[in-house]
């Protein structure tokens, strides 16, 4: 079934968690919301389940408007993050409990209850636990039992708020792909709230990149990854090196140091950003040549197949750092020591004009704090 | 078990609460039990089975019963409106339902006699309508029920704040109404707290004396409490006799003490938090 | 950030109301509000007001004149005495068995903290007995008293007594439950800094539990002052010389001095309302503290 957003707005006193948001969910796919701490994707979820009510805006399940209706009457299957499981149930008990409580009329008997319960329990792989309560199981059985739970209502879409978060490492990467399988067998429309980029791309069908309240991009994983539409998108994505500086014919001018660009959309004397992925970065030992941006290496780290070179650079006062990543190869061959001066030539620039609105929200520099999470969202 | 003691005055600590508790309370109420052990069997059993002793039993724990059973159903609607509704004037109504934990029980005693007499505010109208409250058992029901009334609002009222609302909207998702969700989520959640203030409510209006007293008549075989029996015994002198009855009342407090200990254990036990 | 932390706390504390999800219907909630706070008015606010009512029914000069007959006078005075001597008694042996109970394990523990409740599930009736039949001219130390002229019970040690027994767990159940969630932690961190463990304790400990401890001796010395039944049973109703405010309250109803009784009562609602308003205070301390942090632990995050 099909999920379409329409022009929804939902504020918190003066907080904005949703900006005039519209998406559509194409049916049977396992999209990805993906989005730093306070974005509003849990918000968005919760607007869909019908949790929460929009200030405005329209929810449509499979073409009808559902904005009225109630989350009883929606048939939306909806996997909370700390799992919300009945405690003082067993396993058994919170899955058949959206069974039993159905109207008489609808109410399958206690033999169908039975079955479609164990069906659901082997299905995600705990038939043996059925008569365990929930402070006896872990918390990736804790996540597959409230999962098994949503789906035994049967539900038209499957709705996961953070489903990995409260697991370590990993039993998250399990279950990731443990995730993937179930959806491949069911092709129920899921949607999934994430802060996790690892995540989000490995797992998802698209992903919906959100920022402050709005939708920044929406795409297949490798296309989000591969063509960011916004600055916001090029940094939450992995680590990125920003070069601040002003568009020159075909170049970019970096303080004193001029980089090449292959292709240009804007006129000379403006003001831009280059975004540069670790791995798009050169390093070359002559000093000599005047290609690149002159570095000071401040560390070099070789962990499996690449090497990690962190490094300074001056521009005009301030420090900035950069971080590049090369084949194991390469870097022997370059025989990098801490302090030593190189220049870094980037092989590809993704120009974005510094004025454009949302560059000061990008959570640019320095790289570390791309690579790590997020924290809770709100 | 084992582990080295870092801080210190652990020796000085535990000493002091241990003679101070022996002093104090337990060689004290042991006093209740060597007295008693001076009758023979029979003697004992004479004294606790006298026809008027019988009946302030039943009248103490018949009426101490329905004030907790009463207590329970409006402590549960009290704590849920005090913790699931906002108005104006809630924090003041949240602090008074202490009120009869910090009212001397005198006081309560006399107000509500006050207030229930055929004169008095309720009174009267109770009256017209033909029921006598003050000086009857239905006015010992008052003011046990008074007495009783903060403990299952205070025993309820955290685990309702504590409650988590995904819990509920766990329920609303997977299509159970309000009502469903009340009975079969919310419930058994509230029952341990509801059946521990119970039991802490019954267990105060078995003992309590003061509140009772004024507004009881205190007729005997009619509203005649277990405590003031013994007070009266105590005037008469007949310490013996006084005493028995005392041990009667407080093994079964104490069996009381020792279930609601126990029922707090095994719930904490059984269900432990599994958010987060 | 704080912006949004901000907006967090209001939507939580109106999230049930708000959310379809977890609303009652409109007629539910007004039937249960009605019957809350008709339960409220009926068997809360009415007594309250009824004492004040009863106490000015003839007049603020009968009022005061009550207030100032010598027997009230003395019994006030005794009144504070008694709570002066048990308070105090009982705020050392909470802070004595919650430092134990808390901070040390030993076995035997929860049968300890159970023993500790033991005088809230007595009788009050009884918790005057037992001082009788020990000190009482017929109990254990009766002879020995009376020869060597010694007055325990029908005098001020024996109120004294009662009081502390019926009042004795306060403090400690305060105590013991917090001390317990705050751990052993930051106490050892000061050992291991090298301070003694009276600095330990009174720079460490005591300011954390401080709201807790002034909770525990507010309510403590509330029910001190308002003992009714234990005490009645030791003292022997001596005008003058053993009637506690309470006491007296009983007497002057006895004697049908209506007005009398319930100004002398008036007093002991006001202090009753006096705990009321500290206790909610210190709960809303608690309680702010408690924001406090979890804003600071969510900014961190």
């Amino acid at each position: 079934m099909s999920i379409r957003v329409q022009n929804i707005v939902k504020r918190f006193g003066a907080f904005v968690a949703l900006d005039n948001v519209t998406l559509d969910f194409p049916s049977g796919e396992l999209v990805g919301l993906l989005g730093p701490s306070g974005c509003g994707k849990t918000t968005l979820l919760r607007i869909i389940a019908g949790l929460e009510a929009p200030d405005s805006g329209q929810v449509f399940l499979d073409n009808h408007d559902a904005s009225t209706a109630d989350a009883r009457e929606r048939q939306v299957g909806f996997v909370f993050q700390h799992y919300a499981l009945f405690r003082h149930m067993t396993v058994f008990d919170n899955v058949a409990f959206g069974l039993r409580v159905k109207p008489r009329r609808q109410r399958p008997g206690a033999d169908e209850i039975r079955r479609r319960v164990q069906d659901l329990l082997s299905l995600v792989q705990l038939d043996c636990l059925a008569d365990r309560y929930p402070a006896q199981l872990s918390g990736g059985q804790r996540q597959r039992i409230a999962l098994a739970r949503a789906l035994a209502v049967e539900p038209r879409v499957l709705l996961l708020d953070e489903p990995f978060g409260a697991l370590d490492a990993k039993v998250r990467k399990e279950l990731r792909r443990w995730l993937r399988q179930l959806h491949n067998a069911l092709h129920i429309t899921s949607i999934f709230v994430t802060h996790d980029q690892e995540e989000a791309l490995e797992v998802s069908d698209r992903v919906v990149l959100m920022n402050r309240g709005r939708v920044e991009q929406m795409g297949a994983p490798d296309q989000v990854y591969e063509h960011p539409a916004t600055p916001f998108v090029y940094g939450f994505l992995g680590a990125v090196n920003l070069f601040h500086g002003r568009i020159n014919g075909y170049q970019l001018q970096v303080g004193e140091e001029n980089l090449p660009l292959a292709e240009n959309g804007f006129q000379s004397g403006t003001e831009a950003l280059g975004f540069v992925r670790p791995h798009e970065l050169d390093i070359d030992t002559d000093l000599a040549s005047r290609a690149g941006i002159e570095a000071r290496v401040e560390r070099v780290l070789a962990l499996g197949a690449m090497a990690r070179i962190e490094l300074t650079g001056a521009m005009g006062e301030a420090t900035c750092h950069y971080e590049v990543e090369l084949p194991r190869e390469r870097a022997a061959v370059l025989k990098l020591s801490a302090g030593q001066i190189v220049r870094l030539k980037p092989a590809r620039i993704r120009l974005f004009a510094s004025d454009s609105q949302s560059a000061e929200q990008a959570p640019y520099l320095p790289v570390e704090h791309m690579v790590g999470g997020y924290g809770e969202n709100i | 078990m084992k582990s080295p003691r870092v801080l210190p005055g652990f020796p000085l600590a535990l000493g002091y609460t241990l003679v101070y508790l022996a002093l104090i309370v337990l060689i004290p109420l042991s006093a209740v039990f060597l007295k008693s052990a001076t009758l023979s069997g029979e003697q004992f059993w004479a004294i606790i089975s006298a026809p008027r002793v019988v009946s302030s039993y039943r009248i103490s724990f018949g009426i101490s019963l329905l004030a907790a059973a009463i207590n329970t159903v409006f402590g549960l609607i009290f704590a849920w409106v005090l913790v699931r509704y906002r108005f104006p004037g809630r924090r003041i109504v949240d602090a008074l339902v202490d009120l009869p934990f910090a009212l001397p029980t005198a006081v309560a005693g006399i107000a509500l006699t006050a207030l229930y007499a055929g004169n008095g505010w309720l009174g009267q109208w109770l009256q017209l309508a033909g029921i006598q409250a003050a000086f009857t058992p239905l006015g010992i029901l008052v003011a046990l029920t008074f007495i009783g009334l903060p403990f299952v609002v205070r025993t309820v009222q955290p685990v309702l704040e504590d409650l988590d609302i995904e819990l509920e909207e766990a329920a609303a998702s997977l299509g159970a109404d309000r009502w469903q969700t009340f009975l079969q989520v919310i419930l058994p959640v509230l029952s341990p707290a509801l059946l521990t203030g119970f039991a802490l409510a019954f267990a105060r209006a078995v003992g309590e004396y003061g509140s009772v007293i004024f507004i009881a008549g205190n007729v005997p075989l009619v509203s005649e409490i277990t405590p003031l029996l013994i007070i009266t015994k105590l005037e008469q002198y007949d310490y013996v006799g006084a005493t028995a009855i005392a041990v009667v009342m407080l093994v079964f407090s104490f069996t009381l003490l020792f279930l609601i200990n126990g029922l707090q254990i095994w719930t904490h036990r059984r269900h432990g938090r599994i958010t987060g | 950030m704080s912006a949004h932390v901000a907006a967090r706390w209001t939507t939580q504390t109106r999230r049930f109301e708000k959310n379809a999800a977890t609303r009652e219907p409109a007629w539910v909630k007004a039937a249960l509000m009605t019957v809350a706070l008709l339960f409220f008015g009926l068997f809360l606010l009415l007594p309250l007001a009824t004492v004040f009512a009863e106490a000015l029914r003839k007049g603020w000069q009968v009022y005061f004149a009550a207030l100032a007959e010598p027997d009230a006078r003395s019994a006030m005075v005794l009144t504070l005495l008694v709570a002066a001597i048990a308070v105090p008694l009982n705020l050392i042996f909470g802070l004595a068995a919650a430092w134990a109970i808390a901070k040390f394990d030993f076995r035997g523990k929860q049968l300890l903290t159970t023993l500790i409740d033991l005088p809230f599930s007595v009788s009050p009736v009884i918790a005057g007995l037992i001082y009788v039949l020990i000190f009482g001219a017929q109990g254990w130390f009766g002879p020995w008293l009376i020869e060597n002229d010694i007055k325990m019970i029908f005098a001020v040690p024996g109120l004294v007594l009662a009081t502390v027994f019926v009042t004795f767990p306060f403090v400690a159940r305060e105590l013991i439950p917090l001390m317990q969630a705050q751990g052993r932690e930051e106490e050892e961190a000061a050992i291991v800094l090298g301070a003694s463990g009276w600095k330990t304790f009174w720079y460490v400990t005591l300011p954390n539990i401080k709201w807790g401890l002034i909770y525990g001796v507010v309510l403590c010395n509330a029910r001190a002052m308002g003992e009714f039944g234990a005490v009645s049973v030791v003292s022997g109703h001596i005008r003058g010389r053993t009637n506690t405010l309470p006491l007296h309250v009983e007497i002057l109803y006895n004697e049908y001095q209506f007005a009398a009784a319930f100004a002398v009562a008036s007093l002991l609602a006001l202090l009753a309302l006096l705990t009321l308003v500290i206790k909610s205070f210190v709960e809303w301390q608690g309680r702010q503290s408690m924001h406090t942090s979890q804003n600071i632990s969510e900014v961190i995050q």
